[in-house]
């Protein structure tokens, strides 16, 4: 059944040996790597999914108040008081490591480290409407970014959860049930080759002791002296 | 430092803009895609986007699914909730399980 050809010998098992001791460790550490992928993946996936839920009815919430807000100012106004913002945002990134995988972690941090610091605008010329539509925004932005860690930290263990689990497939699989045929063959092989060489000495031996005593001769001599009798 | 970009059709992105996000209002595909690229390459580590763009460009969205920056993160836009964020997070399981564990019996929310 081996697909490819393998040379019966000594060294080759030894080989072959060797070569499945370490698929059958190998095989062992990839499934236990992938179960423990798989635990972390769940709990990930799970916060995940609670967060894209509190993220997307905030984010629903919020732009209900904007339209609101739209709807008693005008468009120019509006854009005059946004789009000069006071606050900015930025990330430092670290990596952490999650059975190999490295996952970003996000840490913000704000320009003015006052959180209620968001509005960009006096408050003569604007509808409060916009206030509570700022601030309903601002209030889900920390979940927005713990949302963007754990979505992207999901997306990079399932593609590592899939190239484990093809790994453990293609051992458990492939790898070494081929390993075990070719050593199967080969053990085979060397005892074939073992009783065929036995046979021969075997015959060469009888060859030899004939010509030495000449046993068939003398045979040959008595078969007539028994027949008389 | 790494900023923060949000995309998609200005009316659903502009209340990002009081929080101190970078707007970048798209609404054709071709420049959101080139956009989008020009983004990734430059320090932003997170990139929201509108669904309804998202849709647009999805090839230009899973190009960066591997690599560990930036995050690619879909909001719905103000046209409503179309259901593709959490798709998306479905799709990751179903990758990962080989089938949908989590999100059994609310397969297509609208």
């Amino acid at each position: 059944m081996s697909a490819k050809h393998v040379n019966p010998t000594r060294m080759e098992l030894t080989r072959l040996k060797g070569k499945l001791a370490m698929a059958v460790r190998g095989h062992k550490l990839l499934k236990d790597k992938r179960d423990e992928l798989m635990r972390q993946f769940l709990d990930l996936v799970r916060e995940n999914k609670e967060l894209r839920e509190k993220v997307e009815a905030g984010i629903a919430a919020a732009n209900q108040n904007f339209v609101l807000a739209r709807s008693v100012m005008s468009d120019e106004t509006l854009k005059v008081a946004l789009m000069t913002p006071k606050q900015e945002v930025y990330l430092e990134t670290e990596t952490k490591n999650i059975m190999s995988v490295e996952v970003p972690v996000f840490h913000y941090k704000t320009r003015s480290s006052d959180a209620n610091d968001i509005y960009s605008y006096g408050l003569a010329f604007t509808s409060g409407d916009l206030d509570d539509a700022v601030k309903s925004l601002a209030d889900i932005l920390p979940d927005m970014l713990r949302l963007a860690e754990c979505e992207k930290s999901c997306q990079l263990m399932a593609a590592e959860i899939e190239k484990t689990r093809r790994r453990v497939n293609a051992l458990e699989h492939v790898v070494i049930p081929e390993t075990r045929q070719n050593i199967r063959y080969i053990t085979m092989k060397l005892d074939e080759n073992e009783r065929s060489s036995q046979t021969r000495l075997m015959k060469v031996k009888d060859m030899m002791l004939e010509s030495a005593h000449h046993y068939k001769e003398r045979e040959e001599e008595i078969v007539p002296v028994v027949e008389e009798i | 430092m790494y900023r923060i970009a949000v995309m998609g059709d200005m009316d659903s992105i502009y209340g990002f803009a009081a929080l101190g996000l970078d707007l970048f209002p798209m609404e054709d595909p071709a420049d959101a895609g080139k956009k989008l690229r020009e983004l990734a390459e430059n320090d932003y580590a997170v990139i929201y986007l509108t669904e309804g763009l998202a849709e647009k460009i999805e090839a230009e969205i899973d190009r960066y699914k591997e690599s560990d920056l930036p995050a690619i993160i879909l909001i719905p836009g103000v046209s409503g909730n179309t259901g593709r964020g959490i798709m998306a997070v479905k799709k990751s399981v179903e990758r990962a399980v080989g089938t949908d564990i989590i999100f059994n019996n609310q397969a297509t929310r609208r």
